[in-house]
């Protein structure tokens, strides 16, 4: 999660870090960058060193603790560039934009900044969300080498290492090693999501099915995401906001 | 009924309501979530045509002249289910209630049926009113709606012990068949509130109820899929995948309806138009006209033909709740028996 770490100096190249710090942190629902989904209503950084972000959701009730992860992961990206002194991160228009903002403000913690509401913190939600995108973007990987005839048995002998490059790749990777998976060149392209063991040889086809499903939902939930963001802000663009990729 | 290239479809709308939204109906206090609500529902609707867009004002409150027209002399509807929301913290009348849609429905003999609702955090009140309502009406199924605020809480699962006991009473006063509404707040708040493992455990616990999950448990569709290839009395509800992905997403909707047709099946999937979110004339229109597309990446989802279509736009929604269906739009006997419980063979042979 951490953005690169140059040294920052003119104010021009301090705006352009911290969009790019925020480049790093994602809806955790929808596996995106907040940035490109258009959920950054504005970033500045003033001369002295202080950052403001303001963030914005498609709708008044989104889920909280996901925007909770989203403000929270805005703030520590933020805040880990060097030049930048104060944060301010600042959620709009939200029904929890208050308890949120001002949890996010204070490093309160998910379970304070909604006193009663919540036994633990977000990383079991988290880490759920990223085994959907580890599902996700196993379809990713697999689909184009199913198309080319690859037969599913012989997917399943493959390991990481021997795939051609990809983006959709490296992002299964990294996904991957964020939850603790074998990630490497000899770690299995099918593996449980869970225990990251590869995939028994009579689960294949149910495994890829799961995985399709995983993605398709995934991407329908961004496509009816970005729909209503762009009709709640009439077409305005979020910062770094980049058209859907379909 | 809705006739196209000489077929005939019965038409069931098996999901809409006819809500106060406007600021006469805030609750004082609480207007930013009344207000926040309806615009939220708002923006939905811009995921529809743009001809079929209204007016942030007529959208809080429509007419019974507005829904008669929309729903039924221009929408091909021939019956249509109310699906109440109360959401009394917000709207003081409630948002779109049992009361409020029967008193506009029986000026309408015939077109409505009138589903209740209960809310098991309620407790004994809540069951003499559910008693109430089932008599009152007779209504033949429920909307819950899990994410509902209640004097400070904010939401429940169907599987607390307390929903349990509704669900028996609702079963034993007749209630068939229960449509859930996932939405995004539940206790504690760490949880996914959209996951439909309760759902699970009551589909389980209680067969001889029908659970329509409705948005087919969007945004968790995966989730959903899982569930349903294992029960078979967990049916689709297809409100928002068509009025919030055909048009506007035409790929995202032929891949989801080709994940439904896979895992769940033709005879499990039942049309409902969210009206007011969106009107039915073009959902029912457009559904009648979708094919699968003939492209490579569609290729392992199973097609459907016109006899599904009949199913999903009214035959399936029909048997649920035993509604008489005129003779000339039944299928032949070997289009297979809407509504029908043992569609998940597929999945097993995947």
């Amino acid at each position: 999660m951490t953005p690169t770490a140059t040294a920052v100096t003119g104010f021009r190249d301090r705006a352009e870090a911290v969009l790019k710090a925020l480049e790093t942190v994602r809806d955790p629902e929808l596996d995106e960058p907040i940035t490109s989904l258009g959920f950054v209503a504005s970033c500045a950084v003033s001369a002295a060193g202080d950052a403001q972000v303001r963030l914005r959701l498609p709708t008044y009730f989104c889920a909280p603790n996901f925007a909770y992860l989203m403000v929270a992961d805005a703030y520590d990206a933020v805040s880990a560039l060097p030049g930048v002194r104060n944060v301010e991160v600042v959620l709009d228009d939200h029904f929890a934009s208050d308890a949120i903002n001002g949890g996010v403000a204070a490093q309160a913690g998910f379970v304070r900044s909604f006193d009663g509401e919540a036994v633990s913190e977000l990383h079991g939600l988290r880490a759920d969300f990223l085994r959907k995108a580890v599902m996700a973007g196993t379809d990713q990987v697999a689909r184009p080498l199913l198309s080319a005839g690859t037969d599913p048995a012989a997917l399943l002998a493959m390991n990481l290492g021997e795939l051609p490059p990809s983006r959709a790749l490296d992002r299964l990777r990294q996904r991957r090693a964020e939850l603790g998976l074998p990630a490497g060149d000899d770690a299995p392209l099918l593996v449980d999501p869970v225990t990251g063991a590869r995939v028994a040889a009579d689960s294949v086809p149910l495994h890829l099915r799961k995985a399709k499903v995983t993605r398709v939902s995934i991407e329908a939930n961004s496509g009816i995401c970005r729909g209503m963001l762009a009709h709640r802000y009439q077409g305005t663009k979020g910062q770094g906001q980049t058209p859907p990729p379909e | 009924m809705y006739e196209h290239n000489g077929e005939k479809y019965f038409i069931v709308d098996s999901h809409m309501h006819y809500w106060n939204a406007a600021p006469d109906n805030w609750v004082p206090g609480a207007e930013q979530y009344a207000k926040g609500w309806i615009e939220c529902f708002h923006a939905y609707q811009g995921l529809g045509p743009p001809e079929t867009h209204w007016t942030i004002e007529h959208f809080q409150k429509y007419s019974e002249d507005d829904l008669m027209k929309d729903v039924f002399e221009d929408g091909h509807v021939d019956v249509a289910i109310f699906q109440p929301t109360d959401l009394k913290e917000w709207y003081t009348e409630g948002f779109n209630t049992t009361a409020r849609n029967a008193e506009m429905g029986k000026k309408h003999p015939g077109k409505f049926i009138y589903n209740t609702n209960f809310d098991p955090r309620n407790g004994d009140a809540g069951l003499e009113e559910l008693k109430r309502n089932v008599e009152t009406y007779g209504s033949k199924g429920v909307k819950l709606y899990t994410a509902e605020w209640n004097n400070g809480s904010r939401g429940y699962k169907l599987s607390d012990p307390g929903a349990y006991r509704y669900l028996e009473a609702a079963q034993n006063l007749g209630i068939k068949n229960i449509h859930v509404h996932k939405g995004p707040t539940i206790w504690p708040l760490d949880k996914d509130a959209f996951d439909v493992a309760d759902i699970d455990h009551c589909a389980t616990d209680f067969p001889e109820l029908n659970f329509i999950i409705e948005h087919v448990g969007l945004p968790r569709i995966e989730d959903f899929c899982f569930m349903a290839t294992q029960e078979p009395n967990v049916y689709a509800g297809l409100s928002v995948v068509i009025g919030g992905l055909m048009h506007a997403r035409r790929n995202f909707f032929n891949k989801v309806m080709g994940e439904l047709l896979f895992w769940v099946g033709e005879d499990k999937m039942t049309f409902g138009s969210d009206y007011g979110i969106w009107e039915p004339k073009w959902q029912v229109e457009g559904f009648v006209d979708w094919e699968m597309p003939d492209r490579e990446e569609y290729s392992d989802y199973p097609r459907l033909n016109t006899a599904g279509k009949k199913k999903i736009l009214g035959l399936n929604a029909a048997r649920l709740y035993d509604i008489e269906v005129p003779k000339e739009f039944q299928l032949p006997a070997e289009a297979g028996t809407p509504a029908a419980q043992d569609d998940a063979q597929l999945v097993a042979g995947a």
